[in-house]
């Protein structure tokens, strides 16, 4: 069970003056319960590349196969590989529309096919996943918090039970503890109900926390692809693509070069301060 | 002198049904007393629906105080006969470039606002030119601007509001939707027109990393300012800050965390270079 993706490229405009390749070559296999970040400046391919792994956008050359399936072949499903893998938009609350939170939420099941009863019941769980107070499960959706309607949002794509969750950039626009909560609220699902999730985020320090693998991508193309560690370790060459390193991995690379024994594989608070603390034990 | 003065200022948002009778209200301004001197930087922070950015539609007289009042260059907001004046005063940016950008060519865009006042087609190329100079997009005027990244959009957007000449302008979000680099890009803008030409800037934002070199902070909360100070005043209150649904830089985090785990760094450290110069002092005392 993964996603495979064989050589696949992507040509926007084809044959007009406006060509542009928005995927190059991309080969990339996505296990089973993997937490995965995507990272890359605007422009990079980042959404292109998470389109493509539901079917939205279909690939000009190569293959993406989903459980060992070839998602282009003529009989496959694709509203059905839509609901096993799940795509929350940016700013996905722009896409509520109901007249309660309930229904908003009970849409994707219904279209599902799912009958009345079952859509209702997915809608609870998801709602409940999500954290929302059933106090406010038949109010308008608009009325909301900016940090609660993506709740929403998400829990809308969430009843439709999917295997695979890909989000992008969740967090834009988010105070800090509605980001932190909703990062939290990710990293739970992976945990409890073993969903692979796919992260896009133009936050390092983010990704540095809650990924396990880190894939960068730069003009249509995958550069590095690696554990936190391994990927910041280019923090040089990730400058020059317009992306960064934590600011605690840069710390810790000057650390070093003033002679201190300093973990520069150190990506968030928790590894550099246990590095820190050692250095003075 | 104070280009900005709030006293007292509320602000109301009320809905009325049909019939026009009062359904709600919510206070989303309670009584804000803030004092903004000509030249400085001022950041403002606090969490979505805190009332950030209705205060800063107060400034651009986008909005009418319900009580108090606020003056903006020595001008009443709620003088109708001024708001013009006001909005040529202090300038406004909000998050999304794309919907503040209205011309095909960038130089169009950035003259639209000076043009629509009357200014002189000679100025207007000037200002034009000094504006796109200023955010270092000078090099782009003839481009469409759809094809600029976010980051050169905003920057676009900027050098529009800066074409009008005001002492003062508000950044509402501006890095909200750009990845590391536009943020970069834009916040080393307002900073240059801040220094250089002495604009009067008030960002409003939710990345703590862009207000540790401001002038001057305010935190807001339920409509009211709950925190106030320079940035290493109120970055050395993590607990507080945290109870506000805000954040510190990570840098000033991790230094807190090894202050908790007994190691006696300086509260209040903002930057890599303060908590590197610490570590290496109390290193070299160590042996």
């Amino acid at each position: 069970m993964s996603i495979i993706l064989d050589k696949v490229n992507y040509v926007y405009s084809t044959g007009s003056a406006y060509e542009i390749q928005a995927l190059k070559n991309i080969n990339l296999q996505i296990e089973d319960g993997q937490f995965i970040g995507i990272i890359g400046h605007t422009g990079s391919g980042k959404s292109t590349l998470i389109q493509h792994m539901n079917g939205l956008m279909k690939a000009t050359s190569g293959g993406i196969y989903f459980n060992g399936r070839d998602i282009y072949e003529e009989d496959y499903d694709k509203k059905e590989l839509r609901t096993r893998v799940g795509l929350v938009f940016q700013y996905p609350e722009h896409q509520l529309f109901e007249t309660t939170i309930f229904d908003d939420v009970c849409f994707g099941p219904m279209n599902q096919g799912l009958s009345k009863d079952e859509a209702g019941l997915r809608a609870f769980e998801a709602l409940k996943m999500v954290g929302m107070p059933e106090s406010l499960y038949y109010q308008s959706p608009f009325e909301l918090s900016g940090g609660q309607k993506r709740r929403v949002a998400i829990a809308g794509v969430l009843a439709m039970k999917p295997e695979v969750l890909i989000l992008d950039e969740p967090t834009a626009g988010l105070d800090p503890k509605g980001r932190d909560e909703i990062l939290d609220l990710i990293a739970d699902m992976h945990k409890k109900k073993k969903m692979t999730v796919i992260l896009v985020s133009h936050s390092m320090e983010d990704v540095a926390k809650y990924v396990q693998r880190i894939i960068v991508m730069n003009s249509g193309e995958i550069i590095y692809d690696g554990t936190p560690g391994e990927v910041f370790r280019h923090y040089r060459e990730l400058e020059t693509i317009g992306l960064a390193a934590p600011q605690v991995t840069y710390l810790m690379h000057e650390l070093k070069e003033f002679g201190l024994d300093a973990d520069t594989d150190a990506t968030t608070i928790e590894e550099a301060k246990k590095s820190i603390l050692k250095m003075f034990r | 002198m104070n280009i900005i003065k709030a006293s007292k200022l509320v602000h109301e948002y009320i809905r009325r049904d049909e019939e026009g009778n009062v359904e709600s209200i919510q206070t989303a301004i309670d009584g804000v007393d803030l004092e903004v001197a000509a030249g400085d930087f001022i950041a403002v922070l606090g969490h979505n629906g805190s009332g950030k950015s209705t205060l800063a539609k107060h400034i651009n007289a986008l909005l009418e105080p319900s009580e108090g009042t606020l003056w903006v260059d020595g001008m009443d907001t709620s003088d109708p006969e001024r708001i013009y004046e006001i909005r040529r005063a202090a300038g406004m940016v909000f998050q999304n470039p794309d919907n503040q950008i209205i011309a095909s060519v960038v130089e169009e865009d950035v003259g639209f606002g000076p043009e629509n006042t009357g200014v002189p087609t000679e100025e207007i190329w000037k200002r034009v030119e000094d504006s796109l100079r200023s955010v270092g997009m000078l090099k782009y005027r003839h481009h469409s601007p759809n094809r600029l990244s976010g980051g050169q959009k905003q920057r676009v957007a900027i050098a529009g509001v800066m074409a009008m000449e005001p002492k003062c302008i508000v950044l509402d979000e501006p890095t909200a939707m750009l990845d590391p680099v536009g943020r970069k890009e834009v916040l080393c803008a307002v900073s240059e027109l801040n220094r250089k030409k002495g604009v009067t800037v008030i960002l409003i934002t939710h990345y703590m990393e862009e207000v540790v070199n401001a002038d001057y902070v305010y935190v807001m909360d339920q409509g009211k300012i709950v925190m106030q100070g320079k940035p290493r005043e109120v970055f050395s209150e993590v607990e507080t800050l945290k109870e506000h649904r805000l954040d510190v830089p990570q840098i000033t985090l991790l230094a807190h965390e090894l202050r908790k785990a007994g190691l006696p760094v300086s509260k209040g450290i903002l930057t890599r270079e303060e908590l590197e110069q610490e570590l290496m002092g109390l290193y070299g005392s160590k042996k």
